[in-house]
């Protein structure tokens, strides 16, 4: 909200200096996010002096003056009847603006240079008269900026207001505060009531159909006003807090607003059917026109303001076109009300209207507030316009809106706070902010909130106000004597970190992406009509269709992110995820959150160097990071199927990860037509599973194995089988019929060529043999060797290879 | 004789000491220690000397033995480690190196602040990111048509379902099911739809509580001011300033003197001198009483703090999207 310093200053007699009245709202809540100075549009006008009057050479009605600024002379051409040598005028700098928004610059006018512009009231908005240009008061020094010169200088706070101080929403309020916080007096604005009208009763009436969303709502009438702009000096106010001022009737009710936090609306009596209001509920399908000439199809909760036949305005919203004030109106009926909150709020919201006056019912204004905002309206009408006000006001309010007191322990407010307050000291803070305190015993005080802050109906609201008016720096910082408790991190949370640590440790740069996805880029994935990733699940109100469903895959957002990256130059990639996807839940109301791990390779498999080719990464750097990853976690047994691997890998390059018979993700290359929509230059290369399952197979405790003693033998087995036969089967084989004292088998070659038959192809195996009880002697391993060799032979029809 | 002892002592040293070729060093010891060197010569010349000075002088003699021995071994260790160089390596040239893997700001982060309170005895939970209403708002005092809800533009899935819009629904959840003391900290995702130069719709934030009986105010601040010294460093100046939050009361914002302008003033302060860098408050006896706490007994306090912003003082990030954007050329900076 933004306060107009010199409208502040005027209700509280505080001199200090901006920085800090700005710096102590802040430690007390009321936080100032902004402090300009604010000039009334005035920039770059001085006070000017006619030093000397010429005839322009060309034109005959201009004249050519030489105008005296600060420190050099300006000559300005100008057209004004009454300019004459020696007065004190405007002066409009280059780059300067008027009222109706033109700028000044220095121009050639018909061959003479101008500097500047000499401006009358009109022009500068301070006024009616364009009829010439505005003469000054001698006694203003030339170059004196102008805004200063007519002391429209000011500065304007702009302070968050958070959503438990309604009573701030005005200046009365933050005078309020300033006088508690610098312990300084100040008064509200005087009202002072010329009623000289006829009895309001004769004039009006106020009938509240639904008290329940409109506890009170009162009304006052001026008669034979005239319609035109506000003073100067109230003009000056509402602009300098950003409101734009349009006649005297509707600056009233903004300028009341502003200072006592109560919207105000006013009628044109006249134009009210049967000059009577009533307070009702909307009617079925009944619509509105709003003074922004907007058309609102009501609902059937939200309230109208009536008159004998129609809706005139929007409870606490918007007034409506039928019954604005024009420049006819003679006759205004001025409304100040209590509008329930949460009503006001929701027909804002369904409308999709918020306005000063429904963002302050929303937070709840001063029940109480109502009748001194409406008083005060009444008396700078009736004045501005010369209007005649009506005796009495029409008040309705059924059922008063009570405080209850609220007791504040002294002691328990120091155990809360960690302070050491006095009885007296807490009683004297309270009341620097106008509550009503009694002392009940010696530890207890009983506080009667006043019917502005509706925020303090507790204990707790109490203790609030007591640290923020002590001051957050006087409670001291203590190191808390806390019960010992103490819970080792989960292991799901360890295992996450430990695979992350694990992946960066492989080169991997950790990647964060959006949880939410385009439905579409599921739909690229082409998975199985039965996968479960394919219910998805949609936001209401996404940002963009891009953001539209929670991603029940790592994948698009992966893939996104490596084509984000080539388009930057980025092209060797190593990314990975580990995140949570979400799958709906049939008759449950969250979905499951499963944690997927995803990671991407492209590229150059190691840096370029001088002293090695480079070479790009294939499947197997995938695969292997695969492997690497569950050697890390310490499990054995991962398997690789190839039938159904998912179906966003390249046909014949793509794996199913298995471990033991459960299905946790997928390895391969990403199918080409899916590089096509991403974009993407290949080969890429990626795995996808689902973390959550995995952890499941992480072993819990590593256990150690004793270090051999005996020496091993390594014996190599290269056999020739058939293309078809896949490397996993044989090793398979191997495992299973693993003979005596083989103590480990690993593939160390392929070879296909010319050596071996075409559809052929070699594979090359060491198998490490070793006892743990003794040395063993060549002989006996060639016999276990040969013997097992001959086995794998029959078994896969193969032949040694020589 | 005993002279000519000490004389070949001391010229062997004083050789041994420019020697620093192994070759040479082996031609020495064998002219001194050497089956047919100088030292068994003496030996052999003392079988010839006077029988009263023949132990006297055996003594010597093993000594100085002993003490060539020695010098040789340690003159051999020397030029061991002058091993003569047979090629020359160029080794400016530069090194292999593998691909470095960088884990993502916002976990490293998010990671140092979390074992902070890990420290502190402060647990680490999670919660869902989809969420009920009920634990984004109503369990945290924020009702349905409260103008509190417009702190926070929520992401919709039905009417009772949303993106959590902060981490505090985690105490909620946490209270309801284990009671006090409760000290956790609880890293996730949050989602606000808001989408700008200052605002991603998805964030993340650390949201901590403390439960126990006679938890004060001045509790929550010392326990921050370990925080923000910890995490900021040891001499950084903070402040706590009132604010609001529905589930908590009172509430301070807590702000460090802005780490670029030391409180000058600058683009990065808004020209205050300070930054925000978390909420907190003492738990509203509201949030006590929907979980079944009895708030007479029962005190504490929340604070919750954004990854992002933290990582983004820290580092000197100046745009926020860039966490999201996942270029490898910012990611590799950390």
């Amino acid at each position: 909200m933004l306060v107009s310093l010199k409208w502040l200053r005027s209700l509280v007699n505080c001199d200090a200096p901006p920085d800090e009245i700005a710096h102590r709202l802040t430690m007390a809540g009321l936080e100032v996010e902004a402090m300009e100075p604010y000039h009334f549009g005035l920039e770059r006008m001085v006070v000017g002096r006619i030093q000397s009057i010429k005839q322009h050479p060309n034109v005959d009605h201009l004249k050519v003056c030489e105008v005296q600024g600060s420190e050099r002379t300006y000559d300005v051409v100008c057209g004004a009847p009454n300019v004459a040598e020696g007065q004190i005028v405007p002066l409009g700098l280059d780059g300067a603006s008027l009222a109706d928004g033109a700028e000044i610059s220095v121009a050639e006018i018909h061959g003479v240079l101008s500097q500047g512009m000499i401006c009358s009231e009109l022009e500068l908005g301070l006024g009616e008269d364009g009829s010439g240009v505005m003469i000054l008061p001698s006694h203003l020094v030339p170059g004196t900026p102008l805004a200063e010169a007519l002391e429209l200088e000011d500065i304007v706070l702009d302070i968050g207001i958070t959503p438990n101080r309604a009573d701030c929403l005005s200046v009365v309020g933050i005078a309020r505060e300033v006088a508690a916080l610098f312990g300084v007096p100040w008064s509200p604005p005087a009202i002072d009531l010329v009623e000289n009208g006829p009895p309001v009763e004769t004039l009006s009436s106020v009938t509240i159909e639904d008290p329940d969303l409109c506890p009170r709502y009162a009304a006052r009438v001026v008669q034979n006003i005239t319609i035109r702009p506000s003073p100067l000096w109230l003009r000056q106010l509402l602009e300098a807090q950003g409101v734009r001022a349009i006649n005297n009737v509707v600056d009233v009710t903004n300028y009341v607003m502003l200072e006592s936090g109560q919207p105000l609306h006013a009628f044109d009596y006249h134009r009210l059917d049967g000059h009577r209001i009533v307070v009702r509920r909307a009617r079925p399908k009944e619509t509105f026109v709003t003074l922004d000439g907007q058309d609102h199809h009501l609902q059937k909760d939200m309230l109208l303001i009536c008159d004998a036949s129609r809706g005139v305005a929007l409870a606490g919203i918007m007034g409506g076109l039928n019954s604005e004030i024009t420049e006819q109106t003679h006759t205004v009926l001025i409304e100040s009300a209590y509008f329930q909150p949460t009503g006001t709020r929701r027909t804002a919201k369904t409308l999709g209207l918020s306005t000063e006056s429904s963002y302050r019912f929303e937070r709840g204004v001063d029940p109480e507030g109502v009748i001194t905002a409406l008083d005060r309206a009444a008396q700078l009408m009736a004045e501005l316009g010369d209007g005649e006000l009506a005796k009495g006001r029409l008040d309705v309010y059924p059922a008063a809106i009570c405080r209850e007191p609220v007791q504040l322990r002294v002691s328990k407010t120091n155990r809360f706070l960690g302070l050491d307050l006095s009885r007296e000291e807490i009683y004297k803070l309270l009341e620097s902010i106008q509550l009503e305190v009694r002392t009940a015993n010696e530890d207890l005080l009983i506080v009667d909130p006043p019917s502005f802050r509706a925020d303090l109906t507790r204990e707790v609201d109490l203790m609030e106000e007591v640290a923020r008016l002590a001051g957050y720096d006087r409670i001291p910082s203590v190191s808390p004597t806390a019960r010992v408790v103490s819970a080792k991190p989960a292991d799901d949370q360890v295992i996450r970190q430990q695979t992350k640590q694990i992946l960066a440790s492989l080169g991997f740069c950790e990647i964060v992406s959006y949880s939410f996805i385009s439905p579409r880029a599921i739909e690229l994935l082409q998975l199985k009509e039965t996968d479960p990733r394919r219910r998805l699940l949609p936001l209401r109100n996404p940002l963009s269709e891009d953001q539209a469903v929670m991603r029940t895959s790592l994948v698009p957002g992966m893939l996104e992110t490596a084509a984000r990256n080539q388009r930057r130059n980025n092209f060797d990639l190593r990314l990975a995820e580990l995140s949570k996807i979400f799958i709906p839940r049939e008759n449950e109301e969250l979905p499951e959150e499963r944690f997927n791990l995803c990671a991407l390779l492209s590229g150059l498999r190691r840096p370029a160097a001088w002293n090695e080719p480079a070479s790009t990464v294939d499947f197997f750097d995938i695969k292997g990071a695969v492997e690497t990853l569950f050697l890390g976690h310490g499990i054995a047994g991962i398997r690789w199927s190839t039938t159904n691997p998912a179906p966003y890998l390249r046909p014949g390059h793509g794996a199913r990860i298995l471990l033991a018979d459960t299905h946790l993700g997928d390895v391969g290359e990403v199918h080409p037509q899916l590089m096509q929509w991403y974009d993407l230059k290949g080969p890429v290369f990626l795995f996808d599973m689902d973390f959550d399952l995995f952890l499941e197979k992480v072993a819990a405790e590593k256990t150690f194995e004793p270090l051999p003693r005996f020496p091993a033998v390594n014996r190599d087995l290269a056999i020739v089988v058939s293309d078809s036969v896949a490397a996993q089967d044989l090793l398979d084989y191997l495992q299973e019929h693993r003979p005596q004292y083989a103590e480990s088998i690993f593939l160390f070659d392929q070879y296909r060529g010319n050596q071996v038959g075409k559809d052929q192809k070699s594979l090359a195996f060491r198998i490490t043999y070793r006892s743990t009880q003794r040395s063993l002697t060549d002989l006996e391993v060639n016999e276990i060797h040969t013997d097992f060799s001959q086995k794998v032979i029959e078994a896969f029809q193969a032949q040694l290879r020589s | 004789m005993e002279k000519e002892i000490d004389i070949l002592l001391q010229e062997t040293l004083e050789r041994l000491e420019t020697i620093d070729d192994a070759k040479e060093l082996e031609r020495l010891r064998i002219e001194v220690l050497g089956r047919k060197g100088t030292i068994p010569r003496l030996f052999k010349q003392l079988g010839e000397s006077h029988a009263h000075e023949r132990p006297a002088l055996g003594k010597i003699l093993n000594k100085t033995r002993a003490h060539l021995e020695n010098a040789f071994r340690e003159a051999e260790s020397r030029t061991k480690s002058f091993a003569p160089q047979i090629s020359t390596l160029d080794v400016s040239l530069p090194g292999r190196m593998p691909y470095l893997g960088h884990l993502h700001p916002i976990t490293q982060v998010g990671s140092e602040i979390t074992e902070i309170f890990q420290r502190l005895g402060f647990e680490v939970v999670e919660g869902p990111d989809v969420e009920l209403d009920y634990y984004n708002f109503e369990a945290l005092n924020i009702p349905k048509d409260h103008p509190a809800r417009d702190m926070q533009d929520t992401f919709y899935i039905t009417d009772n379902v949303v993106l959590r819009t902060h981490t505090s629904p985690i105490q909620v959840r946490v209270m309801e099911k284990q009671p006090p003391p409760v000290r956790i900290i609880a890293p996730g995702k949050a989602y606000r739809c808001d989408s700008d130069m200052t605002h991603t719709p998805m964030f993340h934030q650390v949201e901590g509580l403390m439960v126990d009986r006679d938890v004060s105010f001045a509790d929550l601040k010392g326990v921050l001011t370990i925080f923000v010294h910890q995490m900021f460093g040891q001499d950084v100046d903070l402040r706590f300033r009132p604010s609001f939050f529905p589930f908590t009361e009172p509430s301070a914002e807590v702000d460090i003197l802005c780490v670029m302008c030391r409180g000058e003033g600058c683009r990065v302060c808004s020209e205050t001198g300070w930054l925000e860098i978390l909420g907190s408050g003492m738990v509203d006896p509201e949030v006590f009483k929907m979980v079944g706490y009895d708030p007479e007994e029962i005190t504490g306090f929340a604070f919750g703090m954004g990854i992002e912003r933290i990582a983004m003082l820290k580092y000197g990030i100046n745009d926020l999207r860039l966490f999201f954007e996942n270029d490898l050329r910012f990611l590799e900076q950390f």
